[in-house]
């Protein structure tokens, strides 16, 4: 077998070889003139995060099989198809029995005056990302000031493009010839959504116009880009992303049958016009049309090594859905996304406040699925394309209206529904690798099916079926916390409570196996901390500690850390902002306002942050726990000491509740709120507890969380004075410490308590259980032992000898840390960028332009 | 460059509990197992591209020690550098550095 062009198809294609002929003898030659070895084009932009080109190739081992040869840096020129040979531009004569082309596309460029200048770049293979990344840190040295630049074309990759070059700390324009962004996949409305959202990242959007000319800098390289509206835009770096065309000049040159509008033709098996040659992927042309995306390719590949191995799998081109990404906004559409079919109905729900788009598109009915458009919020996308072309189930609209993500429909899909599109797993079989290959998780499915491995938008619909098929099964889906636990949390806590364990080693002999990880370790460390075994440094806890608390302070995406000191109620005092200030400047650190009324500051080296926090605790600071699964923050309003609606001091309760709560550890974290009225400024609501003054005193909400499934907290009591609130709380928390799983935070616990609010109302109030004083009890015993955790630490040398950048070079600290400036602060540095390894210096780079 | 740095003495290391060392200019993570086994594996997380796996946490999957990211929490074998857990990505091994055991001296070498 040849195989001309090494992409993602021809691997998928030699790994499916190898993986369904184990033991017979074949030979397959892999032509690839790429000069990498076939790498993961869907993921090129992670490039930019910091990947490299060999971190991407693609897995799976057909390159290392003996009868395997891959030749990379080559290019096949030409077939002779009567004596069944390939030569390549080295010379390379491979003779074959069987040849498969995957040569994919190229990335199509208009003829427009100037594209052969440089600094402009096509987006399609790695030499295109390693190009643009080297041309932007040459560029920039050359100008000395930040780039500006245009991508030409606003569909998905185009869009992918000008995120990467924001990356690069490009400032990115979109030109697209269309009246809207992703103009194939979006309507109107779904295209004007996806404007709000792109501009609002700072990306600069002109539709309706061309590219007419490019216009050269001084120097030759790029410099302008004409618009077909007669202006033009400053343009340091061009990506020209305005479609691709399949590669078939190789097949066209040797007479093989070519489509219309290009591409190999090719028939339902993938065979060409000649019964030796297949074609797949990109290449290839069925019923006329050459897909651009890697699904299709793949199940293109996956027919032919059925048919070379005496199967009779076939291909048909499934619809297909397309979704946004590496951006940061989502859009995502598939079916009809324009209802053209006769008669088809759309139903649309717009909210310019939340800026969400979404329509369905139905049969004239309104029962059969036709079509998706979703811009701003596609939750709804994974679960609703897997019904394309069947019964909705319900009225569409319940589908679109904030709430009614509810009524989508979940695991009960008929067996044949594609669930994930990019690896063509059906319902059916993830069923069936439950029932029959013994798959007993999300991740056993994921590896035994290949489902969710590729751009992972199925994910939760693909756990909702596993679980729920799972317990059909008679298997209680598994609530062993990891390998080491087989119990959930509260069972742990219980136990550790009542035999009063104090030590990983114990705890693990007693009721587990193994030494650990990081799922059950931390959450050990969690139950002693709750138990009152002393300091999270102390011993053994040291060790179990998660990411942030084993540094009492927040990793950082480059190492280092932040600090967030408490703020009790959102009050300081102008002294100790002052004191703020100058440990920010004089260590150099990033400083903003939190989400939660507090000041944090960035980038902290670990050996930095006694130092820091020395200075902070001298001033009367402690540590706010932003990093602690416990109490965050306090927040809450001005209230009635100066504000004319207010009925109760709200900052002075919220500095009591702050106090009270401080460090207490939980099974996630948790927040409070207060408000002095029910305008309820504080937003108490949306957090875990949230008191809202009344004229008679505060009521009381719980279950309350913003984040990624909001929920508005529901009311436990009502008209409490000061103390009867506090003991409800006290109760509220103390009750949820022991019972709620590992990372529940109090909304889903709530949610999911049995017997509802009025339950937990008979729990908490009127003592049904007779827990009440030993919960009490328990929240006693932590107000009475709160130390400081970072006072504590400051004053032992055991504590603190962790907190160095080399054990054996004092002194020395992590050479790779870099930063610049933007806006008079410092932030790690991009490729490219001017930086400088202090923070405190690199504030003065700031470079304008 | 030298072939083999002093990292510091093993009752300095505590159990499952990693330290950051430089060796030969490279920046080593260095972890006394369960049982006072001593391992060292590259410092720098090639996930996140952050030199921090030193604070990992160090457990077992089956029978083999294993490091767990700070960061995005992939899981590596310890003793091969081995990616156990890519958590969604493709594997990345580490690099693992041989350690010398020098009495209570703990060494590591630059392979
Ligand atoms: C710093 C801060 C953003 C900011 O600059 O404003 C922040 C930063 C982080 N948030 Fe947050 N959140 C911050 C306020 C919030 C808020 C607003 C608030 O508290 O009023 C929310 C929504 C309210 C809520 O929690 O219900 C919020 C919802 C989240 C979530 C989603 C939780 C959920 O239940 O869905 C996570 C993820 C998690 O905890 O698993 C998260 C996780 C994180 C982490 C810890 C991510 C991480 O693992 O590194 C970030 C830590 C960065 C750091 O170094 O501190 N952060 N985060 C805010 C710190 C407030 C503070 O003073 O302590
Ligand atoms: C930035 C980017 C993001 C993308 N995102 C997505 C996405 O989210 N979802 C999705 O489904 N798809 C996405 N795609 C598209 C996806 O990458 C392609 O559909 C897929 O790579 C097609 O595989 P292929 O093997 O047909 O072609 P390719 O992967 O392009 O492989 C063809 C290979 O053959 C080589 N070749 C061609 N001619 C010859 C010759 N004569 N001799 C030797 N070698 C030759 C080419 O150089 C190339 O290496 C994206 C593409 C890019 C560029
Ligand atoms: S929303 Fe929170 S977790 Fe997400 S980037 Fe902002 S601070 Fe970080
Ligand atoms: S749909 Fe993309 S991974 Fe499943």
């Amino acid at each position: 077998m040849v195989v001309v062009g090494a992409g993602m198809v021809a691997h998928r294609f030699a790994e499916g070889m190898c993986r369904r002929s184990q033991h017979e003898s074949w030979s397959m030659t892999v032509i690839g003139d790429e000069p990498d070895e076939p790498y993961d084009r869907v993921h090129l932009s992670e490039f930019f995060a910091g990947r490299r080109i060999d971190q991407l190739a693609l897995q799976g081992g057909p390159w290392r099989d003996p009868r395997v040869r891959l030749v990379t840096g080559d290019a096949a020129e030409t077939i002779d198809r009567s004596a069944r040979t390939v030569t390549t531009r080295s010379g390379l004569v491979a003779e074959y029995d069987t040849l498969v082309l995957a040569t994919g596309s190229w990335a199509w460029t208009p003829r427009t005056e100037g594209t052969g200048l440089r600094g402009v770049f096509s987006y399609r293979t790695a030499a295109d990302v390693v190009g643009l990344r080297d041309w932007v840190a040459e560029r920039t040295e050359v100008l000395g000031r930040p780039l500006r630049g245009a991508v030409v074309g606003g569909g998905v990759l185009g869009l992918e493009a000008a995120a990467a070059l924001q990356t690069l700390g490009v400032a990115p324009a979109v030109v697209e010839f269309a009246d809207r962004l992703m103009s194939v996949q979006l309507d109107d409305g779904g295209g004007e959504a996806l404007r709000v959202l792109i501009t609002g990242m700072g990306i600069d959007v002109r539709t309706s116009t061309a590219a007419t000319r490019l216009g050269a800098a001084p120097d030759g390289a790029v410099g302008t880009l004409e618009l077909s509206d007669d202006t033009a835009m400053p343009a340091d770096v061009v990506i020209f992303s305005t479609g691709i065309r399949p590669r078939d000049r190789l097949a066209r040159e040797s007479g093989l049958a070519i489509g219309e509008r290009g591409g190999v033709v090719v028939g339902p098996t993938c065979r060409t016009s000649d019964r030796a040659v297949w074609a797949i992927g990109e290449c290839a042309s069925v019923n006329g049309e050459c897909s651009g995306l890697v699904a299709p390719g793949n199940a293109m590949a996956d027919v032919v090594v059925d048919q070379l191995l005496g199967g009779t799998e076939t291909y048909t081109a499934a619809p297909e859905g397309t979704k946004l990404k590496g951006v940061g906004v989502d859009a995502a559409s598939f079916g009809d996304v324009f209802g053209l079919s006769p008669g088809a109905l759309e139903v649309t729900f717009a909210d310019p406040v939340a800026r969400t788009y979404r329509k369905l598109v139905v049969s004239d009915d309104a029962s059969t699925l036709l079509g998706g458009v979703f811009v701003g919020d596609i939750s709804l996308y994974s679960s609703l394309r897997p019904l394309l072309g069947r019964p909705l189930g319900a009225d569409p609209s319940a589908f679109l209206v904030p709430e009614g993500g509810g009524a989508a429909p979940s695991a009960d899909l008929p067996d044949d529904v594609v669930v994930c599109s990019c690896a063509n797993v059906s319902a059916g079989t993830v069923r069936a690798a439950v029932t029959e290959h013994g798959c007993t998780s999300v991740g056993d499915v994921k590896a035994c099916t290949k489902a969710g491995t590729v751009c992972g938008s199925c994910v939760p619909l693909l756990t909702k079926i596993v679980n729920t098929t799972l317990e059909r099964t008679g298997v209680t889906v598994s609530t062993a916390m990891c390998e080491h636990f087989a119990m959930p949390r509260a069972e742990l806590y219980a136990l550790v409570r009542a035999q009063g364990l104090r030590t990983f080693t114990e705890i693990v002999t007693e009721h587990g196996r193994g030494r650990g990880c990081a799922i059950c370790k931390p959450v050990v460390a969690g139950i002693l901390s709750q138990l009152g075994v002393g300091h999270v440094l102390a011993g053994d806890q040291a060790s179990l500690q998660d990411t942030n608390d084993r540094a009492l302070a927040n990793l950082q995406k480059d190492g280092t850390y932040s600090v967030i000191p408490r703020i009790p109620g959102g009050e300081i005092t102008p002294e100790k902002l002052v004191v703020l200030g100058e440990v920010a400047r004089d260590f150099g650190l990033y400083t903003r306002i939190t989400g939660a009324q507090r000041i944090a500051m960035f980038g902290a080296r670990i050996d930095q942050l006694p130092l820091i926090w020395q200075r902070l605790v001298d001033a009367g600071f402690e540590s706010g726990q932003a990093y602690g699964k416990s109490l965050r923050a306090v927040k809450s309003c001005v209230g009635q000491a100066w504000c004319r609606f207010g009925v109760q001091d709200s900052v002075g309760m919220a500095v009591r509740l702050e106090m009270r709560y401080r460090g207490l550890r939980s099974p996630h974290k948790f927040k409070v709120g207060v408000s002095g009225c029910a305008r309820e400024c504080a937003e108490a609501r949306g957090k875990d507890v949230g008191v809202i003054a009344t004229e008679r005193g505060w009521n009381v909400y719980v279950g309350g969380n913003g984040g990624f499934t909001p929920r508005h907290a529901e009311l436990l009591a009502e008209d409490l004075d000061d103390d009867a609130l506090v003991q409800v709380i006290d109760r509220f928390l103390a009750y949820y410490i022991r019972s709620a799983d590992r990372l529940q935070r109090t909304a889903p616990w709530v949610a999911e308590y049995t017997g509802g609010m009025a339950e937990l109302r008979r729990v908490l109030l009127e003592d049904s259980l007779g827990l009440a004083a030993e919960l009490d009890a328990e929240i006693a015993r932590h107000v009475d032992s709160y130390a400081d955790e970072w006072r504590t630490t400051l004053e032992d040398p055991q504590k603190l000898r962790r907190f160095v950048s080399f054990v054996n070079a004092p002194g020395e600290h992590d050479p790779d840390l870099a930063y610049t400036a933007e806006r008079g602060q410092a932030r790690p540095a991009r490729p490219g960028e001017p930086s400088h390894p202090n923070p405190v210096f690199a504030r003065t780079l700031d470079v304008r332009s | 460059m030298s072939p083999r740095t002093y990292v510091c003495r093993l009752a300095d290391l505590d159990p499952e509990r990693g330290v950051p060392a430089l060796v030969g200019g490279e920046q080593v993570a260095v972890f006394r197992l369960a049982d006072d086994r001593v391992v060292a594996v590259q410092q720098r997380d090639p996930y996140s591209g952050a030199n921090v796996l030193s604070r990992g946490i160090v457990g077992s999957v089956g029978e083999t020690p294993a490091l767990a990211s700070p960061m995005y929490k992939q899981v590596w074998d310890l003793t091969t550098g081995e990616c156990l857990d890519p958590a969604g990505k493709e594997p990345i091994a580490l690099t693992v550095y041989p350690v010398e055991r020098d009495g209570d001296d703990v060494w590591v070498l630059t392979p």
